[in-house]
């Protein structure tokens, strides 16, 4: 579990995260939504540590990240995968070597034992076969796949997703979408996804948080999320229809 | 102001690059890698630098010094002196800021505005260290050599031109780089090589790694990794000669 105490964030005077709490729970997907600017990727930013809010605390399972030094930041983050919007796979390396990476840098496996790994990491995404080939020469779909195994080659307890959907066509989406909740409930991770996609929302979303102004506007479950007395969280969600 | 900001800034990139590997092996691949990158990567562009600027050297040399007083040894000697002092180690390493000095820069500022840098980060690696200690490692083996291959060349070049000219032979060159020749002069040649080495390596590396946006920017890393090398390393000549010399 995750959880958020006040947390605050802002740039050059302009504040952008405005003292937002919330937990994120384990086994669960938890979405923090809203529109474009809300702040959502400052967010997760802060919370794994490449932004440093100006106040608050953040606690990975009871411990207290912003209290830590880089080394023992350093331990927590071998526990965390992250997808990053723009997938973020070393492009001189091929799809083998962007899940084996970690692998290399923080296992003792043999060659032989890493190669089984990437092979199960890729099966986990569906994507068997594309060992060899550079980010360059697949899809954005593929990417976003090949993503997600690198950041579950190691045993990870927390998944971080900043918009997983973007750019991608619908199928695809859910297709992605599938492939988090499998793996958040197989291996009990805690996923956390940055999305505006409403469908993914609909979809996969055990917890959303509704991101409005740099606060924290509204907190629920999906059920929840449809019939929600809130005006701003109403309208987001209907500008999403079609 | 902003001068002693981005010193400061660069201070703490150097110190921050510098922990415990999270793995020995792979930093060690990385290093061969890049050494091969800078090291042969750079032969060509350096031989030919080497060869031109001791043929023109010695024609210059020889067009400035004709009097029958000056025995033709002589510029032998001044030619070879001044590969070995100046003319090797600095103008070599001025073309390698261009060329090594924007690669790096341009790599690793791509690196940064595609995330992979924060990607490095997210699984716990000491993402400066990594993108930066192999290619300043690398660069301060592989340039030393590339300076003591181009006084090999500029001397190369000058005896080339020099009989091509009629202006001296061959033995009359290597006479007089051998009368003039001193160890000490190689030695401050290499401390040159050493300090140029790290300057447009980790200058390149600073200016990449704290790009910020896409990629013009990448560009503009690019062109100021360049343009800072250039003058550290003009900056440092100076001292180094002021203290050595
Ligand atoms: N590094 C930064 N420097 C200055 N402003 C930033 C920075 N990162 C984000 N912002 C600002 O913070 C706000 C929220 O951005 P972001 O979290 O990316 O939104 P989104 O919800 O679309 O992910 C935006 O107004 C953006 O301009
Ligand atoms: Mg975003």
């Amino acid at each position: 579990m995750i959880e958020l105490v006040n947390i605050r964030k802002s740039f050059e005077g302009k504040e952008v995260l405005k003292g937002i709490s919330t937990s994120l729970e384990p086994g669960k997907t938890n979405l923090i939504i809203g529109a474009s600017g809300s702040g959502k990727s400052v967010m997760m930013k802060c919370m794994v540590g490449l932004l440093r809010p100006e106040e608050g605390s953040i606690y990975y399972d009871n411990r207290d990240f912003l209290g830590l030094d880089d080394k023992e930041v350093r331990e927590i983050r071998r526990e965390i995968g992250m997808l990053f919007q723009g997938t973020a796979l070393f492009d001189s390396n091929t799809v083998q070597e962007n899940i084996e990476f970690p692998l290399k840098m923080f296992t003792n496996m043999t060659a032989k034992e890493r190669l089984d790994r990437v092979n199960f990491c890729l099966e986990q995404v569906h994507m068997q076969g594309i060992n060899k080939r550079y980010p360059a020469e697949i899809s954005g779909g593929m990417k976003k796949r090949v993503g997600i195994a690198r950041a579950i080659a190691m045993d990870i307890k927390y998944l971080f997703c900043d918009e997983p959907n973007s750019g991608l066509d619908p199928v695809t989406s859910r297709v992605i979408d599938e492939l988090l909740l499998e793996i958040t409930q197989e291996f009990k991770i805690t996923t956390i996804i940055n999305t505006h996609d409403m469908k993914t929302v609909f979809d996969i979303g055990d917890k959303i948080i509704f991101i409005y102004e740099g606060q924290k506007w509204w907190e629920g479950n999906r059920a929840d999320v449809k019939i929600a007395n809130n005006k701003e969280l109403k309208a987001f969600i209907d500008a999403s229809q079609f | 102001m902003l001068l002693f900001y981005h010193f400061g800034k660069y201070l703490l990139f150097l110190k921050g690059m510098f922990t415990k590997p999270e793995k020995f092996r792979v930093y060690w691949e990385r290093t061969l890698h890049e050494m091969s990158n800078i090291g042969i990567g750079s032969l060509a562009i350096v031989a030919i630098i080497a060869i031109f600027q001791g043929a023109v050297t010695t024609l210059q040399i020889a067009y400035q010094l004709i009097s029958p007083l000056v025995a033709n040894p002589v510029i032998g000697s001044i030619v070879s002196d001044s590969s070995i002092l100046e003319l090797a180690p600095t103008i070599t390493c001025l073309v390698l800021a261009g060329k090594v000095g924007s690669h790096i820069a341009s790599e690793i500022g791509t690196m940064r505005v595609t995330e992979q840098i924060d990607a490095l980060e997210i699984m716990g690696i000491n993402s400066a260290g990594f993108v930066a200690l192999p290619k300043i490692i690398a660069g301060i083996v592989m340039v030393p050599m590339l300076i003591i291959i181009s006084i090999f060349l500029s001397n190369v070049g000058g005896i080339i031109a020099g009989q091509a000219s009629g202006i001296l032979t061959p033995d009359e060159f290597i006479q007089g780089a051998r009368d003039t020749f001193r160890t000490f002069n190689l030695i401050f040649s290499l401390i040159k090589a050493f300090t140029y080495a790290f300057i447009i390596t980790s200058v390149s590396c600073y200016y990449g790694y704290y790009t910020e946006g896409g990629a013009l920017e990448v560009g503009t890393s690019s062109t100021r990794a360049v343009v800072y090398s250039a003058v550290l390393i003009l900056f440092s000549d100076y001292l180094l000669s002021q203290l050595l010399l």
